[in-house]
């Protein structure tokens, strides 16, 4: 395993272009995938599947109940269904259509949401959602998915045509450090082990994964030794990985880009609780709505930051002694 | 079961059919008795004569028609007409609502029950899954149609105007949506709780192809439902508003919403009963 230190890049690109790239490759590799856009089809970087496969493209217009809905049928039908548009509108705005025509009715159907959590930037609220892994998560069946960089929802993407049942894959739009390696195998539902550590354990997922690999390497500094863990399947939930590491260090700091309400905090103190409890701490989005601004002003705004990281480090080993 | 049966035939069916529909709602003390009377006619036409279907059910649908149903609170008689054309035996019809049972109060795929393809009872999302598996069938060269039933009440949902909007727009001619137009709901008459307006031109407009057609009435039925596939690979979806009236067959039910979603007292569902032939043998 590499060593905290070992995790650089050298080049930045948005989640939402990695699942561009995977929709494409996906399509090439499987006849049954077809999408669907609800008039977001730049902004998904959905253009590339629906120039080469035009036919197996769907837009539908701003209709995102009708296309849950469509989506559901193509998939009865046999095809693999992949709809995109922004976290917001894949979620709280159509849960109904999804706990109905897809949940509740075993649908094969890929729900690609972009634009999720604060990092939306100047849009400011209205598109921020901060709980639609919460939303997901309490679907039955519904696995979620919420992968750290370009390469991983690359990867993400292509993987869940193999998986049959619902699935919610989470990314977002600002360029973001690409560091996990190309080759990496996605195995949805096993965490992937950043790096090995005994003072503390760190679960993050999406973008808040490389915020927690550079804590983790300041925590170094000071002597403090991190067990990373990339948890980008939050449902079903690599407990197993969870475990075995607080066994280690006896105490865990969870990050995302989620109201600390329902997502992987909520997800991993659940999983704790009932087995092997150990003081926790979440970096997380305090129960409230976002605002309009810069990607990194609202990150530090709103206490997702490398700081609020090594500063739950502190305060969650304080609590262990 | 003969492949084509007459309409003597089919009226014979529909009254067992509607024996059931209130048997089932009476056996649990709850369910929609009106509706599902009401569309008894239409269930019967589709399944014994107009459907190219098979009842050793595939929930793909490959190869063969198929049919969703948006308003799923009239789920009485869509299990009778499954149990009576084959696909699961009609004594399962006893198991209606109650625990541990395949035959939910709202139609599921979660307990695997023949027939059905998709969960419907949250109302005006059927159109759009229909749409799905026709675009589905057009992909695949498989010339069959795509039938989904929707309610009147339930064109209030605005999903179901995003849908309206979507297949005119892909020229959808695999497509027929049959609207249950009793002009009643629960909390009272269309008109009182939410004007529908003139929907022959609302369906028009949004670039429909549309036919009137006698939801009770066996020989208009079977007519109009043959004729609408014949207008079918024309580059237009086809909506066929269906006059029904709800309760029809139970003389106290007709004519009214009160037995929208209310089932009979004993005494009730033995007058209910009197008026109704018993014709293939109760479940």
């Amino acid at each position: 395993m590499k060593s905290i230190h070992d995790y650089s890049f050298t080049e930045k690109k948005a989640t939402r272009d990695g699942f561009g790239a995977g929709l494409l490759q996906v399509g090439k590799d499987n006849d049954n995938v077809v999408a669907l856009c609800a008039d977001l089809t730049g902004s998904l970087k959905m253009n590339a599947f629906k120039d080469e496969f035009p036919n197996r493209f769907f837009q539908v217009g701003i209709a995102e109940a009708n296309m849950m809905g469509i989506a559901a049928g193509l998939a009865t039908t046999g095809k693999i269904p992949y709809t995109g548009t922004f976290a917001n509108f894949s979620t709280g705005r159509v849960y109904d259509q999804i706990r109905q025509s897809i949940a509740y009715s075993s649908k094969n159907v890929k729900i690609c949401a972009s634009h999720a959590g604060l990092t939306l930037g100047e849009d400011g609220a209205t598109h921020q959602i901060l709980e639609d892994i919460g939303l997901m998560r309490m679907l039955p069946g519904m696995t979620v998915i919420n992968p750290c960089d370009y390469n991983q929802t690359k990867l993400a993407t292509q993987a869940i045509a193999n998986v049959e049942g619902p699935v919610y894959l989470r990314f977002g739009r600002p360029s973001w450090p690409i560091f996990s390696p190309v080759e990496e195998k996605f195995e949805i539902g096993k965490a992937w082990h950043i790096s090995s550590g005994i003072d503390v354990t760190i679960v993050a997922t999406g973008h808040l994964v490389w915020t927690a690999i550079e804590a983790a390497q300041e925590l170094e500094k000071m002597g403090i030794s991190s067990d990373v863990l990339n948890i980008h399947t939050i449902k079903p939930l690599d407990t197993d990985a969870i475990i075995q590491s607080v066994q280690k260090t006896g105490c865990i700091v969870s990050a995302e880009e989620h109201n600390k309400f329902g997502g992987l905090g909520s997800a991993v103190a659940e999983a704790l609780i009932t087995s092997n409890p150990v003081p926790m701490e979440m970096v997380a989005v305090n129960d409230s709505f976002g605002e309009s601004g810069k990607p990194t002003e609202l990150l530090e705004k709103y206490g997702l930051t490398k700081n609020n990281i090594v500063e739950a480090v502190k305060k969650v080993r304080a609590r262990k002694q | 079961m003969q492949s084509n049966p007459s309409t003597e035939e089919l009226e014979r069916i529909a009254s067992q059919i509607r024996r059931d529909i209130v048997r089932m709602v009476h056996g649990v003390a709850s369910g929609h008795p009106g509706g599902s009377l009401g569309c008894a006619d239409f269930f019967t036409a589709l399944y014994f004569r107009i459907l190219k279907h098979s009842t050793s059910f595939n929930m793909k649908g490959t190869d063969e028609d198929m049919f969703f149903l948006s308003n799923g609170h009239i789920s009485p008689v869509w299990y009778s007409a499954l149990a009576r054309s084959g696909y699961f035996p009609v004594q399962e019809l006893a198991t209606f609502r109650k625990i541990d049972s395949r035959l939910q109060g709202h139609p599921a795929t979660h307990e695997h029950l023949p027939g059905v393809r998709v969960a419907s009872g949250s109302l005006g999302q059927g159109v759009s899954v229909a749409i799905g598996a026709a675009l589905s069938k057009r992909l695949d060269g498989d010339d069959h149609l795509v039938y989904v039933l929707t309610g009147d009440g339930e064109l209030q949902e605005g999903q179901i105007w995003e849908a309206l909007m979507f297949a005119p727009h892909y020229m959808l001619d695999n497509l027929i949506l049959v609207v249950d137009w009793n002009g009643q709901q629960i909390d009272g008459p269309n008109h009182e709780i939410m004007a529908l307006g003139d929907l022959e031109e609302k369906f028009s407009a949004f670039g429909w192809e549309t036919l009137k057609m006698n939801g009770n009435e066996m020989n208009d039925l079977v007519n109009k439902l043959e004729h609408a596939k014949t207008r079918m690979g024309r580059g237009k979806p086809l909506a066929i508003l269906m006059t029904t009236e709800m309760g029809k067959g139970v003389d106290y039910m007709e004519g009214t919403h009160a037995w929208h979603g209310k089932a009979p007292n004993d005494e009730l569902a033995e007058r209910a009963l009197d008026q109704l032939t018993e014709t293939l043998g109760d479940y």
